[in-house]
């Protein structure tokens, strides 16, 4: 149990850094959750047309030049923000850090999309000759390049990569910062997920085909889990990167910490390509509970995966009730009803929604719920305002993707 | 294109692919490198933008033409004569 493990072996949060649909950093995220404000609008893409969208609003010129962001992608922009705002949150002194042991593991749901869209898009103007493609599609599209922008832009010379892990990335990059800490792989690392999948139709019309891309007349309740009246996902970006360090490291420099990551699991349903398993999710989120010497009814607040498709929504429920089925206490909630689904950053975005509440004590909502599913009536579900709650002590975050990807981080008020 | 509009043209095209550097005080007989923060990438923006927005096919071989603006313009003036 995490408890009786060393400081070294013990990893913690120290320093987050984001860019939400709803929010630039975390007290203006965790301020909009419990305010109940989308960050969802209208939104247009090349074929699609008018949908919806949660769409980041970050300064990108605030740690990149105007160069670096035209050279690169959307994903590394958003890295790259997210990664120089969790250091500067974090107080780490940066001059002062061997960056041979600082390590970058970002999850990403997809990445290179985008930029081929773009690339062939251009070439139809040119009677596909390929003679005007970029030489700029190689690097902004190898799967390492939103971890490796963040390397470039910082003077990172550890390891770097990214986790792809469908829509279970965000929890995935925790998880593997957490257990190359453990290795001593490295002495700092960010960790989280990143997205930039609302600039590519692919995703839009592939939901849409698939009928379970949400639509609504007002854009701020299209993204509706839970709701009878759902419709389907709305895509976001964003991202979260977390500076993860051991204990004994976050004491020695007396560094303020969030949390503690206590328990963690992947697995996988390999029973279909979409549709969810959700034996396999309860067995995932039980995995979690037992390594981190947990009862289910230990966990104060559950932070859903639900993203608005009905066989999503029951799925999750059915395996969360089946897991929580004594846990009076427990409270579930879910930020996608705000922002949307932001792919890779999702998970990595929905635990640093929710860790506010180890100092506020509130449990923030899920909006846009009018007419609650029977089937997804949670005994502790929290509806459309946020509940006081007096002492958290811990989240547990669910993060599921396609090809049955399974993912659950617990963190532990410290 | 008269030799300036090709300048006009590079400059434009620099503004694109350089947007932090200051490109009022290019001095035309100067490498690029020199003076502004350009790499290899870029200078095959520059190759890819002359071929996109005007069809200028630049062999590899004689990139090293685009070292600074005088040398450049120089290079394209009879690729760009006819061009309007």
């Amino acid at each position: 149990m995490p408890a009786d493990l060393p400081d070294h072996q013990r990893v913690v949060i120290t320093g987050v850094g984001l860019t939400a649909p709803n929010g630039n950093n975390l007290p203006e995220f965790r301020e909009a959750l419990l305010q109940g404000r989308s960050g969802v609008r209208d939104y247009e893409i090349r074929y699609i047309g008018a949908t919806h969208a949660g769409v980041c609003d970050f300064d990108t010129q605030r740690h990149q030049s105007k160069k670096d962001v035209r050279r690169g992608t959307r994903a590394g922009s958003v890295g790259v923000y997210a990664s120089n705002e969790a250091i500067l949150d974090a107080g780490i002194e940066w001059d002062a850090v061997d960056t041979s042991r600082v390590g970058i593991y970002l999850g990403v749901t997809e990445h290179g999309n985008v930029e081929t869209e773009n690339e062939i898009y251009e070439l139809t103007g040119y009677d596909y000759d390929v003679s005007f493609w970029s030489h700029h599609h190689n690097p902004r599209t190898v799967a390492n390049n939103p971890a490796g922008e963040v390397a470039l832009n910082m003077g990172i010379h550890g390891p770097h990569y990214t986790i792809g892990a469908a829509c279970a990335a965000g929890n995935a990059g925790l998880i593997q910062g957490l257990q190359m800490l453990r290795l001593n792989e490295c002495d700092l690392a960010l960790a989280g997920g990143v997205s930039e999948s609302i600039r590519t139709f692919g995703i839009f019309a592939s939901f849409k085909s698939q009928g379970a891309l949400a639509h609504h007349e007002d854009p701020t309740k299209a993204s509706r889990p839970f709701d009878v009246a759902r419709s389907g996902i709305v895509v976001a970006e964003g991202a979260a990167v977390y500076t993860l360090e051991r204990l004994a490291d976050a004491k020695q420099r007396d560094a303020k910490i969030y949390g503690e990551i206590v328990g963690y699991a992947m697995n996988t349903d390999a029973t279909d390509f979409v549709l969810p398993n959700n034996e396999r999710q309860a067995e995932c989120v039980e995995l979690a509970l037992r390594r981190a010497g947990l009862s289910a009814n230990q966990i104060d607040i559950v932070s859903t995966h639900a993203t608005g498709t009905s066989s999503g929504d029951l799925q999750e429920c059915k395996a969360l009730r089946k897991v929580f089925k004594n846990s009076a206490n427990t409270r579930f909630n879910n930020t996608k009803s705000f922002i949307g689904h932001a792919m890779g950053a999702a998970g990595a975005l929905e635990l640093a929604g929710n860790l506010g509440s180890f100092t506020d004590g509130q449990c923030h909502a899920t909006i846009n719920v009018d007419d609650l599913d029977p089937d997804c009536d949670l005994p502790g579900l929290v509806l459309n305002e946020p509940q006081e709650f007096g002492s958290v002590n811990y989240i547990l975050n669910n993060s599921f993707g396609m090809l049955g990807i399974n993912s659950v981080v617990i963190v532990k008020r410290i | 294109m008269t030799p300036a509009q090709i300048r006009d043209e590079i400059i434009a095209i620099l503004e694109d692919i350089a947007p932090d550097d200051d490109l009022s005080d290019l001095k035309d007989e100067v490498p690029f490198r020199e003076q502004l923060e350009l790499d290899s990438m870029d200078f095959l923006d520059i190759v890819m933008e002359l071929r996109k927005r005007h069809r200028v096919q630049i062999p590899e071989e004689e990139y090293e033409q685009l070292q600074s603006m005088q040398s450049t313009v120089n290079y394209l003036t009879p690729l760009m004569v006819n061009i309007g």
